[in-house]
Formats: C-alpha cells, structure tokens, sequence
C-alpha cells in the first residue's frame, strides 16, 4: 500500500503527496494507541464516575450539612437515619409498584402498536412517526400538560369532563392518595412518552422475522392470527422482549422527572431518587444522609442485576439460552 | 484504492469535526451560562437570585433597580418554578453561587456560614424597620438581612356567594369547615387552601393557641389543641367541599377570580388582580381560631435580601444592597405598591405609601398587625418540610395526627440538636 516506509525525521516534510500516505502514527506503537483511545474516556470516567462514587462513600460517613468537604466524623449514624425513614423505606416500596405496572403494560402496549403499524398497508411510515414522536417530548412537559390540563382537579380538566359525561363526580387525581389516582396520572404519562420507542425496537425485530417461517406454519395447518402469534412471532422476538424488559426496568429504576413534579410535597408516590434528591439536593442539603441512602440503593442494584442476571441468562451468551 | 480510502477519511474527518465542534458548542454553551452575564460593563460583576414574582413588572422592575446602580455590572437571575430553594441551596454550595440573593431567615444558613452579617449597613436606619422584622432576622446581636417587603397571608372571599348561601364570615375552624360545605355547588368548590394543604400549616398551630418553637427553641406545634385541628382538617379534605390540583396553585388569584371556589388563602400581593376582577365583591379574614382556645392568626411572610458570605465580591454585593434597599427608597415603594402589594418594612415608606392607606388594602395591613407571626429564625427549611409531611400523612392520608406529629418530632428534633446543641 504504501511506500514511504523509511522516511528520516531530519528529511523536510514533502510539499505534497501526504495525501496519499496512511496514517502511520496509529499503527505504530499499540500500547499509545490504547491510552490515545481509551485515555479521554477514562479520564471521565474518573473524575466524572469513580472520584463522586468516593466521595459519596466518604461522605456517607460524615455529618455533611450545607458542605461537600466536612469534618464532624459520625460513622454508620447516617445509614441508622436513613433505614428508619418511611419516607426511604417507602420509596423502595413505590418503585416496585410503580416497575410493576409500568414495564409489562409499556411492554404490551409497544408490542400491540408494532403489530398493528406491521399490517398497515399503506400510510405506515406516517403512523410510525405519529406513534414515536412523543418519544421526543421531555418528561417536564409532558408533567405539566397532564398536571395542570388532562388531569387537573377542576370541572373542565380533560379527565373530569369525560366523567362527567358519564355523571361521575370530579375527583382529585393528585392530591387525593384514597383511591390512588396519582397511578393513572404517572403511568399514562410514561406510556405516552415511552411506548412509541419501544414500538419501533419491536418493528425492526418483526421486520427482521423470515416469512418462510409464517409459510411454513400455515402449510402445516396453523391457523393465522392467535396460533401463529403464539409460536412463531413471540418466540422470535424473544431477543428483543428481553432487551426491551431490561431496558424498561432502567428506566423505571431512574424514573425523577415525573413524579418530582406531579407529586409535589406528598409522602407517597416517591421512588428512590427523588427521595434521595431531597434529602440532599433540596431544601434539607444533608449530603452526609443523601449519600448514605445512595450507597444503600447502589448495593440494592447490585443484588437485584446479579439476581436478574442470573435468571435471564443475561451476559451468558445465545449458546446457553 | 488509496485515492478512495483517502477521500472516505476526508469526509468522515468532516463529519468528525462537524460532531466535535456540535459536542464543544454544547459544553461551551454550559460554561457560558452562568448567569454572569455579558460583562460589558466596568467594574464588578454581580449575580442577583430572585424567585419568580406572579405579578406583572416585577421582573422588569428589579432588572431596572440594578440596571441604576453604577458601580457595578448586576445581572439578575429569576428563577421560576415553585421551588427556589432547591435551586438556591446548592447553588451557594458552588462557584457559581450569587452575590447576592432573596430568601426568608433561616438560622442554617447563619450557622452554616452562608450570610454576610449586614449589622453595619442597617444599623444607622435600624429604628426605621418594623421591630419584628429586625428581630427575625436577628442573630446574638447580629442583623444577616434586609427584609423588602412583609407579605401578610389571610383567606379571600367572594362576598355576594357568602351572601348567597346565607353564610357568615367564619370564625372558628369548625365554621370555616360549615361554610365550605355550604358554599359547595356543582360548579363552585366552598374553599381553596392550596393544592397540598401545606400553607396554611403554620396557621394551623398559631389559631389553635400554640406555636412552632417556643422562646428556648423546643418544640411547641404538638398539642392536643393541634391534634384536633388536624383531625378537623382531615374531615374537611374528605369532605369534597376543598378546592384540590387547581391549574393555579394558592399565590396566584385566579381561583378565586375565575370563581373556581369562593373561599381561597392567599397573600395581600394578589390584591390588586383580585379587585380587578372582583370589584367591591371581595372581603378577607385571618384564619379562623382552632378549639375554644384559640385565636386568629395571619402568615406574616415575606423575602428579605442576604449576601452570600462565601462569594468573591462580599464587599461589592454588600454596597449594593445598602444602595438598593437602604438608600433607594423611591425603588423600595415602587418595589412594594407598585405591582403586587406588599406591606413595606420601613416605618417611613408605610407611611406614604397612600395604595395601602384605605379600603381593602388597610383592612389588609390591619390583620396583618392584629393577627400576624413574623418568620421564626430558629424555624427551618427543614422543620417545615418535616410539617409538609405531617399535612401530607395525616390530612390527605389517613395516618393518625398523633403518629405524624411523632415522626416529625424526631426530624425536627435533630434538626434543632444540630442546630443549637
């Protein structure tokens, strides 16, 4: 490829024909290359991922009020604090609950609405789009359409003025927690904005389905619909589903947005990091607490991702399936 | 085929470039955005925090006051949203932190080395204040901040629904509790306490005769007079009457202004809309007395300036708000009659200032001297996130008051341990 294999340093560069030459630099010396590549990245990493995981640590055993660099030593007094919280303890609870609804309804929900578009005929990437473009909204004002228009407490909010075509009487979706309304509020929303994106992940996957496999079915007397849906697409898309499950699962496990702002000073309907955000961020500013009850929920993840690692075969690879 | 190669790696360099250059304008854009402004102009920069004010012009009002100060550059940041503490808190906490920022007393802040002492500047105009004003903010001797404006909070009413429903002025809680009931339509709620409950929870202790902290700084709120407020209150949140997840929450008047409800708390700030839109048929009252102890309270609120103590410019920001809310008093009225009404802390500028004089306005500024409580120093962001929760467990969720009131012993307790030993 190339001949200018023996160039001197003292020669002067050539005028012109640098064009043609490979960039040598890159494949000399493997060991630069690595830290050329990976060096930038780990240097965020560092200051970005481990240095704040120490330092939260560190600071977990510390009095930190209204300081990140304290001094008053208190050992586990913060984890004591933050384990006989309700509010903490509580939170743990909402998130379940809320990962519970939220990812198998996401889950068939996206699936349906990728089927549906899958058939269409005509029109499809036009519905596709329709379907994805929430995607795009931000939780913040999606938050605040449903607060203060779908699902306000007054007469002409969108939810009451459909219950009251059926004569029901308006309800306080948010600040009344007996019956939980605050659910539909929350899992509506995420709906809405979530399961557009997981519909295009279940398209491709049903687009990349042979339809030798549907033929086949039929020629041996499946019936379309029902039967072929059950063993031929489900199992097909079984890749995808657990990907899509996991990926549901994250984003339940960071879902703040939506209930720091519907939620407002309720004691429910908290999940983890917004509790975590108001212990320490907010109006309380105890980063010695906050980081306690973070090292708490970090040991959680850990437990539960090796768990679940272990049950999805996650990581294993296609072979042990 | 090095020709080929070549000219793939020129368009992916520009690709590389155009994505590099995309990256660097965002994080630059980060960087810019510091709320420092332009610095076009000579001599110090000043950062200002403002939470956002509902009234018209007030954002422009105090842009104007800071555009008027000469010796140096002050940009002001108005932070919307209904939490400004939680983008006040940490912000001190960094570099980027403001000069110079609104707040209510609180002594975390003194303790925790935050706030200028500011007793040198109001020293000489110390007897021009409102006593109780100079008291809140008053710490072993020292004065941390200039109160602006005194914001005094009381229920608004609709006179001719009153009227209507044949229903007087209530004044007692259990009154108030009737009213609602009475003024409840199927189109009109009786009564709007805010959508979580939570402004009023202070009025709450003060009408059932007992208070946050008390004089050596324990806890004064856990009464059995409070106990039964609390159950009352509980009894009127599931009684359907209460006004609840309005579009706009308590500070602002369109509740009652789009009679949403005929009752609704609010502050003298929403006045002069309230009147646009009501005329003469607008009356108020303190919050009604809780048990046969009791007797009516009124919230004395209000935003006071403090200087960030651990900023690079205390002297600067400390010559600024002597210029702008000791000296300027033209601007201090503007600032307190002009747009919302607030009661002004200065005896002198009260005195002339003629809008709060007559009418509903004084009768305003009458409660607000009858039945006020000024901030309690002592009584922290903290304690009254733990009280937040007591409304939020006990009145809008079933918990017992007594159980509530427990866990916020605890909370407050250690705030107050941590506090003042």
């Amino acid at each position: 490829m190339s001949t200018t294999t023996t160039r001197g340093i003292a020669r002067p560069a050539p005028a012109k024909g640098s064009q043609a030459r490979p960039r040598r630099g890159l494949r000399g010396n493997p060991t630069f290359n690595f830290w050329l590549f990976t060096g930038p990245f780990l240097i965020g990493l560092v200051i970005f991922v481990f240095v704040p995981i120490g330092w939260s640590i560190w600071l977990s055993f510390f009095d930190a009020r209204f300081t990140v660099t304290p001094s008053n030593f208190i050992g586990f007094d913060n984890y004591k604090t933050v384990l006989t919280d309700p509010n903490f303890t509580g939170s743990l609870v909402t998130f379940t609950v809320f990962a519970a609804f939220i990812v198998p309804t996401t889950w068939a929900l996206s699936l349906s609405l990728a089927l549906l578009v899958h058939r269409l005929r005509f029109m499809r990437a036009f519905f596709r789009s329709v379907f994805f473009l929430p995607t795009a909204c931000s939780y913040v004002a999606a938050s605040l359409i449903w607060k203060m228009s779908l699902f306000n407490g007054v007469r002409f909010g969108l939810a009451n003025t459909v219950i009251g075509w059926f004569g029901a009487d308006q309800v306080a979706w948010l600040a009344n927690p007996s019956p939980p309304w605050y659910w539909l509020v929350i899992v509506t929303l995420r709906l809405w904005l979530q399961a557009g994106f997981y519909m295009i992940l279940f398209l491709a996957a049903l687009q990349n389905i042979p339809s030798e496999l549907y033929e086949a079915a039929s020629i041996d007397g499946a019936k379309p619909g029902w039967q072929t849906f059950r063993y031929i697409t489900l199992p097909q898309l079984r890749a995808t589903s657990t990907a899509v499950i996991l990926l549901l699962l994250v984003a339940a496990y960071q879902a703040f947005d939506e209930f720091f702002n519907l939620m407002g000073k309720a004691t429910w309907g908290q999940p983890p990091l917004v509790i975590l955000y108001k212990t320490a961020i907010g109006v309380n500013q105890d980063y010695g607490q906050g980081s306690a009850g973070a090292v708490i929920l970090t040991l959680l993840i850990c437990v539960v991702t090796l768990f679940q690692g272990k049950i999805m075969g996650f990581g294993r690879g296609e072979e042990s399936k | 085929m090095s020709a080929m190669s070549n000219s793939n790696f020129s368009r992916r360099s520009i690709f590389r470039a155009a994505a590099g250059m995309a990256a660097a304008g965002t994080l630059a854009a980060c960087g810019s955005n510091n709320g420092r402004g332009g610095g076009s102009g000579s001599g110090k920069q000043l950062v200002q925090y403002f939470h956002a004010y509902g009234e018209a012009g007030v954002e422009q009002a105090v842009k104007r006051y800071a555009k008027a100060y000469t010796k140096a550059n002050v940009s002001t940041q108005w932070i919307t949203g209904s939490n400004f503490e939680n983008k006040l808190f940490p912000a001190l906490l960094t570099k980027q932190a403001p000069d110079v920022f609104e707040f209510h007393p609180q002594i975390q802040l003194i303790k925790s080395g935050q706030v200028a002492d500011l007793t040198d500047i109001i020293d000489p105009v110390k007897d021009d204040f409102n006593p109780a004003d100079i008291k809140s903010h008053t710490v072993d001797g020292k004065i941390y901040g200039i109160r602006m404006i005194d914001d005094p909070q009381f229920f608004f009413y609709r006179k001719s629904m009153l009227e209507k429903a044949n229903v007087p002025v209530p004044t007692t809680l259990d009154e108030l509790i009737e009213a609602a009931a009475k003024l409840t339509t199927s189109k009109v709620k009786g009564l709007f306490l805010g959508n979580d409950l939570t402004p009023i929870q202070s009025n709450l202790i003060w009408s059932a005769g007992a208070d946050t902290l008390n004089e050596k700084n324990e806890i004064a709120y856990h009464t059995d007079a409070v106990v039964a407020g609390l159950k009352q209150l509980r009894s009127l949140f599931t009684s359907g009457n209460l006004l609840l997840d309005a579009p706009a929450d308590w500070w602002d008047p369109s509740a009652l202004d789009q009679g949403l409800c005929a009752i609704q708390w609010g502050g003298l700030w929403g006045m002069p809309t309230m009147q646009k839109a009501l005329g003469d048929d607008l009356g108020i009252f303190p919050f009604p007395k809780v048990g046969s102890n009791g007797k009516p309270s009124v919230t004395n609120g209000g935003w006071s300036m403090f200087v960030n103590a651990k900023g690079d410019n205390v002297e600067a920001a400390k010559e600024y708000v002597k210029w702008l809310w000791i000296d300027q008093k033209q601007y201090q009225e503007d600032f307190a009659t002009s747009y919302g009404f607030h009661i002004p802390p200065r005896t002198s500028i009260a005195q002339q200032a003629t809008k709060l004089k007559s009418g509903l306005p004084a009768e305003g500024v009458k409660l607000s001297n009858n039945y006020g409580h000024f901030d309690n120093i002592g009584w922290t962001q903290a304690m009254i996130t733990a009280l937040n929760d007591v409304i939020a467990n006990c009145v809008r969720k079933n918990q017992s008051p007594e159980a509530a009131l427990d866990a916020c012993d605890k909370k407050v307790n250690r705030e107050l341990k941590k506090l003042f030993g």
